[in-house]
């Protein structure tokens, strides 16, 4: 039997993961759909938001100072590793570029566990965020509440970024197609930079605001990133809003299958995604074409 | 080193024999330089699993990053039926989990071959997950969950007059360094056989691999089959190695594990799992007992591995060979010897006149599929149009060919010439209309149907296996012919195909090929490229030939030279030609048909079309005065 108050808070922890995977989800799809690269790292960069945050907050004691500086270094990480490693790869085949971003991932992995060690680290969440609020007709803890207003503003922002700004648009463009925008005059490897700034800070963003719901380890990236490969795979590889539609429907099916047995959460995950795969094999909104 | 080069030094089987000396003479030699018995052992489980994942990797160019499922699964079932069953022979419960693997692998490949490239590598991530869960949790009772299974018995051989055991480090090296040579001498064989040819094929060009007439999506899924099952098989030898089926061998690590190793080792090359696992676990012994780094020593070797893969792409073995080759290029600059060298291949020049073609062109006439009805035509289309969205390609277009004619397709630039010629071969399916071929409706019907039927088309910008040389491009194309689109002759050798050698000399002199036989097709020029591309058509041995833009980009006399060899190639078969070069066109063809904004203008001799009014203001927009 159905216990409907555990269904329906069920419901909106899957909202919450669902906002949270779609924000990963949105990072590695801009990534890829500009620069053709599949990044194997983005766990790993989910991770390193936690970390650079911690380190923050344990000698600020400030949540926002965490937030942004985790945000901010894995912002930096990311355009480092496309100017001295990544531009290198764009003529390579795709395959070694998933060698070598998987190479890079566990790199990052290995040096966290170097410096801190594989015992999981906790971000607090601010003293006004602690504790559970009334929503009506359910108590939820006040902090996940918050955290989905959070991400669902930096998904506006990442929204309002590619679609209302300049560089946005030359992303996009470079999405579309990256010759035809360096041959208008633009620095194409300037935007791949920029895009792939983007991407890592998305995933950074959302490694930072979870650290108080989920504590940070040196592995808890690999889940995300498989997670985060199903979403793409629904939503359709490039697609901005595929990856927030796809990160939603993965949100809610991990969440609603773990009320019954957590165990499936994963089976269910894959049966979707082979539903889609057979129906739509591009992704529910993505477009034919590029592979 | 690629199937059909291997398959060339078949006779001497001097990489069995070199692979049997080096497995034997390992356990005299590694032990001084720090080798562990269980070290060796390991080694032999990760390069067994290695050779399936290069046979999908290195071969078919297949990356995938959830091997770990049938590993885990191959050994599951093997520790479970010779643990909680109870069975005692270790032989069969091996087979027995290599089998399930192998039928894991192949509801697996249906849908993960769905997409390839990244797609396929995330979706192989996700479903190894799944296994992973799924063993964990549901499946526990049989797997037992967390703690794996232990107790697994170690391997006993019953000769009658005694029973060898092999229980102790070294007799059970033996035991799998045995095993490791069955497998690579099946994997030679594969590789060798003409389905490896076709995977290396699919690797370097899948769309010409279909378009040629292979079901390259069988075998795709074949490469993806025996990657599991080679998977299954070293699970199952890893819980007889430890005495202990361990969960791990489900998890994602131990996926990234064998393609870094593979990677490290050098793809492609069935050996680079082998080179890539002996490094990576005597580094990580190194790295932890001796220079006692603990668990940093996954760092160095990732560090070790980016760097590889930043700088020597092909690996150990393929970097150790472009070393090779570089020194002995090095010596041979020193030798006078290029001078006799050129001297000779001008003889050869001298002896073989230029014009090779007449009489091997008779040999390779369309000899199937011969027409019995000669005034049927041999292709008609119907009221073909295709539309994107509101974009009208091409609209009604009514064009019929008889057999043994040769028919040119002129047009300005996006009067929908390529559109109607995809269609016509089916790589496109026309919105509405009819196309019918030799009396058959090939509407629908997909590109590798049409052309195992005797339709194909060479493309208007080459589409070569750019990795492979001149001969196994021809040889790609002339297995589609003599082996149909899907056969699984696995183990055959390629000599053993009968007509095969002929049909590849005889194209290759054709094209005027046959000096540039062995040579890489990156090292072709690009009038040579242009003939293989038509070769790549011919070889097939099709009724009815499309060329798309055959003289499009070449030298006059690289020009005079392909309508040479259009005109000796169309003996006994059906020619289609789009072209720009008019004069080189209305002397090929006997009737053109010109096409505009879509539709079919006129229909003409040469000489009709070349006095139309309607075709020059087509062509010059209507400024051509009286």
């Amino acid at each position: 039997m159905i216990n409907w108050g555990n269904f329906i808070s069920q419901v909106f922890n899957g909202v919450v993961l669902g906002a949270l995977l779609a924000l990963i989800s949105s990072g590695l799809t801009i990534i890829y759909g500009t620069l053709g690269v599949l990044n194997l790292a983005h766990g790993a960069m989910f991770m390193l938001g936690g970390y650079a945050g911690w380190v923050a907050y344990s000698y600020t004691g400030s949540f926002v100072v965490a937030v942004i500086a985790g945000t901010l270094f894995v912002m930096l990480v990311g355009v480092v590793m496309e100017l001295v490693i990544i531009r290198h790869f764009y003529s390579r085949p795709h395959e070694d570029q998933l060698l070598v971003t998987f190479g890079l991932g566990i790199v990052f992995v290995e040096t966290v566990r170097f410096f801190f060690g594989s015992l999981s680290k906790a971000v607090p969440a601010p003293p006004s965020l602690v504790g559970i609020t009334s929503i009506g007709f359910m108590f939820y803890p006040t902090y996940r509440l918050a955290l989905l207003g959070i991400v669902a503003v930096a998904l506006i922002a990442l929204y309002i970024a590619l679609y209302r700004t300049r560089i946005g648009m030359i992303v996009r463009a470079g999405i579309e197609d990256s010759v035809m925008v360096d041959s208008l005059g633009i620095d194409v490897y300037k935007v791949f930079m920029v895009a792939f700034g983007i991407g890592a800070m998305a995933a950074g963003f959302a490694g930072i605001v979870n650290a108080p719901v989920v504590s940070i380890a040196p592995d808890v990236g690999e889940a995300i990133l498989v997670q985060t490969f199903v979403v793409v795979v629904i939503g359709g590889v490039g697609s901005f809003p595929g990856a927030v539609l796809g990160g939603f429907i993965a949100g809610e099916i991990i969440s609603i299958t773990s009320m019954f047995n957590p165990s499936y959460s994963y089976v269910m995950l894959f049966v979707a995604m082979t539903l889609v795969l057979v129906l739509r094999p591009y992704g529910l909104l993505g477009t034919a074409g590029r592979e | 080193m690629t199937a059909i080069a291997l398959m060339r030094r078949r006779r001497s089987f001097a990489i069995e024999a070199l692979t049997a000396i080096g497995l034997f003479a390992a356990p005299f030699i590694l032990p001084h330089l720090g080798f562990a018995p269980t070290t060796m052992s390991r080694i032999m489980v990760w390069g067994l699993f290695g050779i399936g994942f290069d046979i999908l990797f290195g071969f078919t160019g297949l990356l995938s990053f959830g091997q770990s499922a049938f590993y885990g699964t191959g050994g599951m079932v093997a520790a479970y039926l010779l643990t909680i069953v109870g069975f005692h022979r270790v032989m069969l419960a091996l087979i027995a989990g290599t089998i399930v693997a192998a039928i894991a692998g192949y509801l697996v490949g249906l849908i993960a071959l769905r997409r390839t490239g990244i797609y396929f590598a995330m979706i192989t991530v996700a479903i190894a997950e799944v296994f992973y869960f799924v063993e964990f949790n549901p499946l526990s009772e049989f797997t037992g969950g967390e703690n794996g299974l232990p107790g697994v018995p170690t391997p006993t051989l019953p000769l009658g007059f005694t029973t060898i055991h092999f229980n102790t480090d070294w007799s059970l090296y033996a035991f799998f360094a045995f095993w490791y040579f069955v497998g690579i001498v099946i994997a030679l064989r594969i590789v060798r056989s003409p389905v490896g040819a076709v995977l290396s094929a699919i690797r370097d060009n899948p769309l010409r691999a279909a378009a040629v007439g292979h079901n390259i999506h069988g075998y795709k899924l074949t490469a993806f089959v025996i990657a599991a099952a080679y998977a299954g098989f070293a699970g199952g030898l890893l819980g007889v190695m430890q005495g202990f089926m361990p969960p791990e061998a489900f998890t994602f690590d131990t996926s990234g594990q064998l393609v870094m190793q593979t990677a490290i080792g050098g793809t492609g090359t069935l050996f680079g799992p082998l080179v890539g696992a002996t490094v990576w676990l005597y580094l990580s012994d190194f790295l932890q007992t001796t220079l006692h780094l603990g668990a940093t020593w996954k760092l160095v070797l990732g560090v070790v591995f980016v760097l590889l893969v930043c700088f020597l792409r092909r690996g150990l073995i393929g970097g150790t060979k472009d070393l090779g080759e570089y020194l002995h290029h090095l010596m041979q600059r020193n030798e006078p010897k290029t001078a006799s060298l050129s001297a000779a291949t001008v003889n050869e020049l001298n002896a073989a006149p230029r014009t090779p073609a007449n009489a091997a062109a008779a040999a390779i006439t369309a000899r199937r599929r011969q027409p019995s009805d000669g005034s049927k035509p041999a292709l008609q289309a119907t009221r073909l149009s295709k539309r994107y969205g509101g974009l009208v390609a091409n609209s009604d277009i009514n064009f019929a060919v008889s057999r043994g004619e040769r028919r040119g397709i002129i047009g300005p630039n996006g009067a929908g010439k390529t559109t109607f010629f995809k269609m016509l071969t089916c790589e496109i399916h026309p919105t509405s209309g009819t196309i019918v071929f030799e009396g058959r409706d090939i509407t629908g019907m997909d590109v590798t149907d049409v052309c195992q039927l005797g339709l194909t088309k060479s493309y208007q910008v080459n589409q070569l296996f750019t990795r492979l040389t001149v001969r196994e491009n021809i040889t790609i194309a002339a297995l589609a012919e003599l082996r149909g689109k899907f056969r699984l002759d696995m183990l055959r050798s390629m000599a053993a195909i009968h007509g095969l050698a002929e049909q590849v000399a005889h194209t290759l002199a054709l094209v005027d090929l046959t000096s540039r036989a062995d040579a890489p097709v990156a090292a072709l020029a690009y009038g040579e490229k242009r003939r293989l591309e038509v070769g790549l058509a011919l070889a097939t041995s099709p009724t009815l030939l499309l060329l798309d833009e055959p003289l499009a980009g070449m030298s006059p006399l690289e020009r005079l030279e392909m309508v040479k060899l259009l005109k000796s190639i169309s003996q006994d078969r059906t020619m289609i030609i789009i072209d720009h070069d008019m004069d080189s066109l209305f002397e090929l063809v006997e009737r053109v048909t010109v096409l505009q904004e879509g539709r079919v203008l006129v229909e003409g001799t040469p000489e009709e079309i070349k006095g139309n009014k309607a075709v020059q203001e087509a062509y010059l927009g209507g400024v051509v005065q009286a």
